[in-house]
């Protein structure tokens, strides 16, 4: 039969309506050919009754509604999680880390705006995820980073993490968290000179520099043998941030704050953090049992450095992380064992980027070995 | 009273029932004329009985059934078959059809009889009446209602569902049902647990609709075996798989049917349609709908005959409000978008869903984020989001170890989708072309 035109148009419809009277081959018989024009013309009026022909009805594939949510929508959440954090990096290190956020925030868009232009793509900036790119690298920097470094910072981040990829959704490893590393690597003395932190009120002319504890407790490891260099560390300091560090992962509090923000807006769920930060503190748990001279205690490890700031911003990233469920606990189990490594037998002090990047480069063999099980299949009740 | 669900995946859409859920079914007035498209079921087409300028009655069979997986269709008014060609189908494609103009007389065949003590009859009896009225799956895939009830002698069935949880936004026509006609509904459960020689039959609900489960639950106390099981709201709980698996916890396996698990669901329309046929001896002529969305004047429910065209439905519920964006046949989900306002109801049509231009989001989409949302709504657990990826770029050969075939096209992937993907419409396409190489 020769009626199955597909998805006609509307006015192709009616064309093939009033003039197709070919019909399957056993009713052609039955039907008096003569007949059906006329009847046509005369009985199918309600063709007619829609002239003048509307604009054409819009075709497409269910569904046909959406949630509403958007790429914009979780990047501003994303953004509003990363407030309390900012405001306690802003309250320790002051105007310093102010300038630091800008100029990455701002660097990070242009270089954005930039690459898009030159490759000839659309610039998608407005959908923010440069900004919360720019965000998170400040976050990951010393407050008294030079400008330059920053700028760097952002460029590696945007031309190398991310563009050179394809674009947001193609790139295989954090942008923030590569430039964090390629800046470690390159420019290991600007990249480690932590300010000290102080209230901003008591902040003076005689800015000084101090240890972070994860720095101060490698220090007296490879020193002495032991941790007696942070036996008078208080955990409340790390906890609120009164603490040397990047200029956004000093308190806990805040960046713990944000990031139960991001799980109750659903932007995030729960696998990953949990499987990092129970991995971490088991890990820890252990082996501060066994040898509690060495090995500092649990809490220790999880208020100190960029733990929270990594499990639940970082390590959330979406593009970089697993899609399933049970992908993402594996991916923060990977991530708690490598830092921890690194934390105890390690170069660094800490371990939290390169865990995260090393699992990044793991994520499309997680994906491709740890899936769901389909409904219907390998089902016992 | 326990509140049952699937267990993985799934997503919240609004449910927008609000447009018509109180407003009772209406019975459309008679329509002039109508097209019975002879194709209005899964399977094969129907073989015409009828010539044209041929009188025809009410309930009068139009078209036999070819083939055994196949449904006869039948005159929905009274008067004379004018043309038989084919005619635009809400499937989106002409279908051969047999156009009848109304006499206005309503005269119902005379060869038609009922049986009002319905359950005195024999099984094979009750089903041969089932076959005869032309009865498919009315909540939207049209599978034959008598192929269900015949399983292989090795699959024997020892549950009867029937489908109350319309779990389409907007959607009503099956709330309305329960609530106007819980009788007929009970009747096509008994018929259907006789008919397959079961003793237990479930009636499923979502909670969103609580006086059809009062409504429902009072109607079949006293009735053993059979129970009305309250759902959670949770969108596609109304899905056949997920249905069986929230009340049964049993799970359809990947490729199968549901009579692989020992279970029949029959959606409440259907049910309705069934114990009419056997009590009332009508074939499947008429179907309730909804006629609803924020394009529509006035929305309502309506008893339509099948084969009024659309447009005389969305005359009669006032017509457009505001510039007519999508006019789509069935649920915001899974339901079609049409090219013609000539397309006549069919015995899957739940529902004319208009949505205005500003209702539409025509966004362009974007690569995907891997944000895994789509994979965490999959009621199937599947992936979308690789799949989508590998339709794209081509990648046919990974489709179906990565269970394309086993995607019910529920929509709930694309729904949640951040980057706007139009993960059913790509995944649709990777599967007809699965089935393709299948075929070759």
């Amino acid at each position: 039969m020769n009626g199955t035109s597909g998805l006609a148009k509307g006015e192709e419809g009616e064309k093939a309506l009033l003039t197709d009277t070919s019909i399957m081959d056993e009713e052609k018989k039955e039907t008096t050919p003569k007949a059906v024009p006329k009847e046509n013309a005369k009985k199918v009026p309600v063709k007619k009754k829609e002239a003048p022909p509307a604009e054409p009805l819009i075709l497409s594939s269910s569904p046909h509604i959406a949630s509403g949510e958007s790429i914009p929508f979780l990047m501003h959440h994303v953004i509003l999680a990363l407030i309390p954090g900012l405001l306690v990096g802003l309250y320790f290190f002051g105007l310093d880390a102010l300038r630091v956020l800008l100029i990455t925030t701002v660097t990070a868009i242009g270089f954005e705006v930039l690459l898009q232009r030159i490759m000839q793509r659309p610039v998608t900036v407005s959908d923010l995820s440069a900004a919360v790119t720019g965000i998170l690298l400040a976050m990951n920097l010393p407050a008294g980073a030079p400008w330059w470094l920053c700028v760097v910072g952002s460029g590696v981040a945007i031309v190398v993490g991310k563009q050179l990829y394809g674009g947001l959704g193609y790139n295989l490893f954090n942008p923030a968290l590569v430039a964090r590393v390629v800046l470690l690597i390159s420019w290991p003395v600007q990249m480690t000179t932590w300010p000290k932190a102080q209230p901003f009120f008591q902040q003076g002319v005689d800015a000084v520099t101090g240890a972070t504890p994860l720095g101060r407790m490698k220090e007296s490891l490879l020193l002495h043998h032991d941790l007696s260099g942070i036996a008078n560390v208080s955990l409340l300091d790390p906890f609120l941030g009164h603490v040397g560090g990047s200029l956004g992962e000093i308190s806990a509090l805040a960046l713990l704050l944000g990031g139960f923000y991001l799980i109750a807006k659903r932007v995030i769920t729960w696998h990953i953090p949990v499987g990092f930060l129970g991995t971490v503190l088991v890990i820890a748990a252990l082996f501060h049992f066994i040898d509690p001279n060495r090995y500092a205690s649990p809490q220790f490890h999880l208020v100190t450095g960029g733990l929270i700031l990594g499990a639940f911003f970082m390590a959330t990233d979406l593009v970089t992380s697993p899609v399933t469920h049970q992908g993402m606990l594996v991916f923060g189990v990977g991530c708690g064992l490598i830092t921890m490594m690194i934390r105890f037998w390690g170069g660094y002090p800490e371990g939290v980027s390169f865990s995260i990047l090393l699992m990044n480069a793991a994520t499309p063999l997680i994906d491709r070995w740890v899936k769901p099980r389909t409904f219907g299949t390998g089902f016992r009740k | 009273m326990k509140t049952l669900t699937f267990p993985v995946g799934g997503i919240h859409p609004p449910e927008e029932k609000h447009y018509t859920e109180k407003k009772g079914i209406e019975n459309l007035p008679l329509p002039k004329q109508v097209i019975i498209p002879l194709q209005q079921h899964i399977g094969a087409p129907c073989e015409v009985q009828v010539k044209v300028k041929e009188p025809v009655s009410v309930g009068q069979l139009l078209a036999s059934a070819k083939g055994f997986v196949s449904a006869p269709v039948h005159a929905s008014i009274s008067g004379t078959v004018t043309k038989i060609a084919p005619m635009p189908h809400p499937m989106g494609r002409e279908i051969p059809a047999v156009l009848i103009e109304s006499d206005g007389e309503d005269r119902r065949d005379p060869g038609l009889t009922g049986t009002s003590d319905f359950l005195s009859l024999e099984a094979n009896q009750l089903k041969t009446k089932i076959l005869e009225a032309g009865i498919v799956g009315m909540g939207g895939a049209t599978f034959p209602t008598h192929v269900k009830l015949s399983p292989p002698e090795e699959k024997p069935i020892d549950t009867v569902i029937v489908n109350g949880v319309e779990c389409e936004p907007f959607l009503t026509a099956d709330h309305r049902l329960m609530l106007e006609a819980p009788d007929e509904i009970l009747g096509g459960l008994q018929i259907l647990m006789k008919v397959l020689g079961v003793k237990r039959g479930y009636i499923g609900i979502e909670r969103n609709k609580p006086d059809a489960i009062e409504t429902m639950t009072k109607r079949v106390d006293g009735c053993a075996g059979i129970e009305v099981m309250p759902l959670k709201v949770k969108y596609p709980q109304g899905a056949e798989k997920q249905l069986i698996k929230a009340i049964l916890n049993r799970e359809v396996p990947s490729g199968g049917l549901p009579m692989d698990v020992g279970v029949v669901v029959q959606n409440v329309g259907t049910a309705s349609a069934i114990y009419r046929a056997v009590h009332d001896g009508m074939p499947l002529i008429e179907r309730v709908t909804t006629v609803t969305g924020p394009g529509i004047n006035e929305p309502m429910n309506l008893r339509v005959r099948i084969g009024t065209p659309f447009s005389e439905l969305i005359d009669y519920c006032g017509g457009f409000k505001g510039k007519r964006g999508k006019v789509i046949s069935g649920g915001p989900m899974m339901g079609m978008t049409q090219y013609s306002l000539e397309v006549p109801v069919i015995k899957g049509t739940s529902g004319i869903l208009v949505f205005r231009d500003e209702d539409l989001r025509l966004t362009d989409s974007h690569p995907c984020i891997r944000c895994g949302k789509c994979v965490e709504a999959c009621p199937m657990q599947i992936n979308p989001s690789l799949l989508g990826v590998y339709v794209e770029a081509g990648g046919m050969d990974e489709l179906e170890s990565n269970r394309i075939l086993d995607c019910i096209e529920c929509g709930s992937c694309a729904f949640i989708c951040p980057a706007a993907r139009p993960l059913v419409h790509l995944i649709r396409f990777g599967k007809a072309e699965v089935m393709a190489r299948k075929k070759k």
